[in-house]
């Protein structure tokens, strides 16, 4: 039936569950993580670090190693940014680097884009994804292609980046995830971080990488705490593109996932071991262009099943296209058809209730993944 | 090779055009020529006759025109700070004293609307407002000077356009609070209102979006228009925005739609200091918004935001001038101060002193003015003001409580609207929602939701 599949049954939206706001569930998620690492205990060894601060670090370390480094967008220096992600980089480096811009996402992300095209190394804060939508044929057609188009000619090292996907209570048009839209673009990079480690390796390798980048990072992740390495605390550490993390290991089934679903899987994982004695391979894929589809096959000829997490809307989205990739390359290896839990086929409601209902929550993917694995 | 055999293939489609085209083209050119030759130069004139400007006049002085060095653009006003007439030979405005003690009376209520709902936000019944306080005038002073039927795009901070149209304090705090009541149900933020009623599109949260489609309104408005003898029934479109949403490309691309299209349409930028932290000195360089308006050809005028009187005579010239000469755009600058916050989300004090805030309350905001007006002209007084303050209180409280118990939008909305016409899929996604909600009476109560059990089984029915 494909009304199941690309509008999870309605029925669903009445089941009795706890009520609580995606951020309350999220608190939950990271929980396990976190408390591993509670203390500060000792100087050197893994500390505690909130995505935001993990962002703010890697911009500071950037701009601190190259003068060609700066910051453009709506309230980033002045406010600190609108979610905070750019705290203290005016008062460090100045207004010539840390730029406040007037409220034209076409105005501020063609300027930046022109710079790139002149040479420097522009980050580009769009206040959220959403908003990009007013520029993105500035990110589409003069980023992604300039490159290409200009025979090699024009580098374009700039980096896009701000809040993607849905956050608490806001709606339809501020709810969108753009993760498929921009990882269909040729000449564009898109990563997608989930812990403090992602952001910030992936932030900095972004900043130095030669091409356009999407940081596409999530709103609610950003108060998050997560451990960081003592490798990933120093001003070197950058995280390789099209390399995915295996975040939990497993043998019975491929969980393929992204920036906040990873969070939701790794709780679902654990229901899964507690309810069923299954053991869920969590793979974070941290970087959706390019992809590491080479992880994917690894752990789908050990596990033979696969599912794909996603907070999309339903049809021509990642989902799909980890799916298709799976079933390209390791079809052979597959004991049963994969799945996918994504986002609702609406746009996204205001109602608390129905919004939470519309993405994936870790009872949905447990229940799938139950399902996947008949047990 | 391969380029130039393709440049040949096309050569060769071009040349056998069919029909239709080639005669499409020979009036296009046609048009051209006579474009051309009305401006072609004549011997000796002192005038430039480009085709992109017809009559600029030659110089010889190398000189770079400067925004800076001519002077701003006046505000107009009608009454001074204390409420008193500044031209007097103009006489009293063309405002009865009812209509008077009618703006003013929701303004007030607009003000005591947003302090609770502000502190409603605060205390977790809604999720976000935002609040108009300061521009009262500009809402009220504007829509009392058009047609109740002259269709509005609003960006947010526009309360005061409501309630002189008639929205009840009940359609408004439905919007907020999601209620069987919300004609948008449930489905936007809160302050994101709408009413076809009223005539109002549905605010929609990506700035400057609006602008351009009210070009688009004022187009149909148009067409209507002319149509329709009865002049008494012409309207225009009018759409406000902020003057941070004036940077957005949409700005400038809605006002050179507009003129070039000829459309009656009246845009009302509300120049409110900031948008969220971005002051107005970071936010443009040149005189405001209104000398925008100028450079595409756009009749405009600057207007005092605090005189509900002045903005009122101005929108009402504005909307006759938009419907001259079959239609044209208009540009109202409503100079004010925001003094608000942004909305619940902000501290404003991050970014400007609470003493600039306080000065401005103190020293000059649309409800004292008026106020000052009346007083003036022995209409109101101490204890008036007194019992109206109570009064619209009491109105605002009823309201929010009434609305804080009402029940849901019934349960079959959430599947609905996404479409003209509801899917297969939804319809069979219906089904098993009764199903569900029949078999486990116990797990689900439906009263919430407006009528139960009932409404939907009943759309069930209708749906099949
Ligand atoms: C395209 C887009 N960019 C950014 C935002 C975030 N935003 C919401 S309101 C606002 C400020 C608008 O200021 P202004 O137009 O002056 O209106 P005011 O709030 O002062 O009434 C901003 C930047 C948005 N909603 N849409
Ligand atoms: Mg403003």
């Amino acid at each position: 039936m494909v009304a199941a599949r690309l509008l999870r049954p309605a029925a669903r939206l009445l089941r009795p569950s706890p009520s609580i706001r995606p951020t309350a569930t999220f608190q939950r998620v990271s929980a396990p993580t976190a408390s591993r690492w509670r203390t500060y205990a000792s100087e050197n060894g893994p500390k505690e670090m909130t995505v935001r601060d993990a962002l703010n670090e890697a911009l500071a370390e950037e701009m601190e190693v190259n003068p060609k480094v700066f910051i453009l967008g709506e309230e980033v220096a002045q406010y600190n940014g609108a979610y905070k992600v750019t705290k203290g980089l005016l008062d460090r480096f100045g207004e010539k680097r840390v730029i406040d811009s007037p409220i034209t996402e076409s105005g501020f992300a063609g300027l930046c884009v022109g710079a790139a095209l002149a040479g420097l190394h522009p980050v580009c804060e769009f206040m959220t994804f959403n908003f990009a939508m007013q520029a993105i044929d500035q990110v589409i057609n003069s980023a992604a292609k300039t490159h290409y188009m200009s025979g090699g000619i024009q580098p374009c090292n700039i980096t896009f980046r701000g809040p993607n996907g849905f956050a608490a209570g806001v709606a339809a048009q501020h709810s969108q995830d753009y993760s498929a839209w921009y990882g269909s673009i040729p000449g564009l990079k898109v990563v997608a971080p989930y812990s403090s480690e992602d952001a910030k390796g992936l932030l900095k390798a972004a900043i130095r990488d030669p091409n356009p980048v999407c940081v596409l990072e999530n709103e609610l992740l950003y108060g998050l705490s997560f451990p960081m390495s003592e490798a990933a605390q120093k001003d070197d550490f950058v995280l390789p593109f099209g390399k995915a993390k295996i975040e939990r290991p497993g043998k019975d089934l491929t969980i393929v996932t992204l920036s906040r679903n990873v969070g939701l899987c790794l709780v679902a994982a654990d229901a899964l071991k507690s309810k069923y004695g299954v053991e869920a391979e969590v793979i974070n894929l941290r970087s959706i262009k390019p992809l590491d589809i080479e992880a994917i096959v690894n752990s789908v000829k050990k596990t033979g099943l696969m599912m794909a997490v996603e907070s999309g809307f339903p049809m021509f989205g990642v989902g799909a296209e980890l799916i298709a990739l799976t079933v390209e390359y390791a079809f052979d290896y597959l004991d049963a058809p994969p799945v996918r839990v994504t986002g609702a086929e609406v746009p996204t409601p205001y109602a608390q209730k129905l919004e939470e209902m519309s993405f994936p929550t870790p009872e949905l993917i447990t229940e799938y993944a139950a399902k996947l694995l008949k047990v | 090779m391969a380029s130039r055999r393709v440049v040949q293939a096309l050569r060769g489609a071009l040349a056998t055009p069919p029909l239709r085209l080639s005669a499409a083209r020979s009036r296009v050119c046609f048009q051209c020529q006579q474009r051309w030759s009305s401006v072609s130069q004549r011997q000796g004139s002192d005038r430039v006759n480009f085709p992109g400007a017809v009559n600029s006049s030659f110089t010889t002085d190398l000189n770079f025109q400067r925004a800076t060095e001519a002077d701003a653009m006046p505000t107009y006003r009608y009454l001074d700070q204390e409420g008193q007439v500044i031209d007097k030979a103009r006489g009293e405005p063309d405002v009865t004293d009812d209509e008077l003690l009618g703006y003013y009376k929701t303004m007030v209520t607009v003000s005591i609307l947003d302090l609770i709902m502000f502190d409603a936000q605060r205390q977790g019944k809604v999720s976000f407002y935002m609040v108009s306080q300061g521009e009262e005038g500009i809402g009220v002073g504007s829509s009392s000077a058009l047609r109740n039927d002259d269709p509005l795009f609003l960006q947010y901070r526009e309360h005061g356009v409501f309630f002189q149209r008639g929205t009840t304090l009940d359609d408004f705090i439905a919007q907020c609070f999601s209620t069987k009541d919300d004609t948008g149900r449930g489905r936007s933020m809160p302050v994101h209102y709408g009413s076809k009623k009223h005539h109002v599109h549905t605010i929609s949260s990506c700035l400057a979006t609006q602008l351009p489609q009210a070009s688009g309104a004022a187009y149909a408005r148009k067409i209507e228009n002319a149509r329709n003898p009865n002049k008494d029934e012409h309207r225009v479109v009018a759409c406000y925005f902020g003057e941070g949403a004036a940077s957005e490309g949409d700005f400038h691309a809605a006002l050179n739609i507009a003129a070039t299209r000829s459309c009656p349409v009246v845009f009302i930028c509300r120049n409110n200091g900031y948008a969220i932290s971005t002051s107005t000195l970071e936010q443009y360089k040149g005189d405001g918004i209104a000398s925008r308006g100028v450079g595409y050809g756009v009749d405009t005028i600057r207007v005092d935001g605090n005189d509900i009187l002045a903005v009122r005579e101005v929108t009402k010239a504005a909307r006759a001038l938009a419907l001259s000469d079959g239609g044209r755009p208009v540009l109202i600058e409503a100079m004010s101060y925001r003094v608000s916050h942004h909305s619940t989300s902000d501290d404003s004090f991050a970014y400007r002193a609470k003493v600039e805030v306080e000065d401005w309350k103190r020293r000059d905001n649309p409800i004292t003015r008026l106020r000052k007006y009346m007083e003036n002209k022995g209409i109101w007084d101490e204890e008036k003001e007194k019992q109206l303050r109570s009064d619209a209180r009491k109105q605002v409280l009823d309201a929010y409580r009434k609305a804080e118990k009402e029940k849901w939008p019934p349960l079959a909305n959430m599947l609905e609207d996404v479409y003209a016409e509801v899917t297969e899929e939804q319809k069979e996604q219906l089904v098993m929602v009764k199903e569900m909600v029949e078999k486990y009476p116990e797990e689900y109560d439906l009263d919430i939701y407006e009528g139960g059990l009932d409404a939907l089984k009943s759309t069930v029915e209708a749906q099949r």
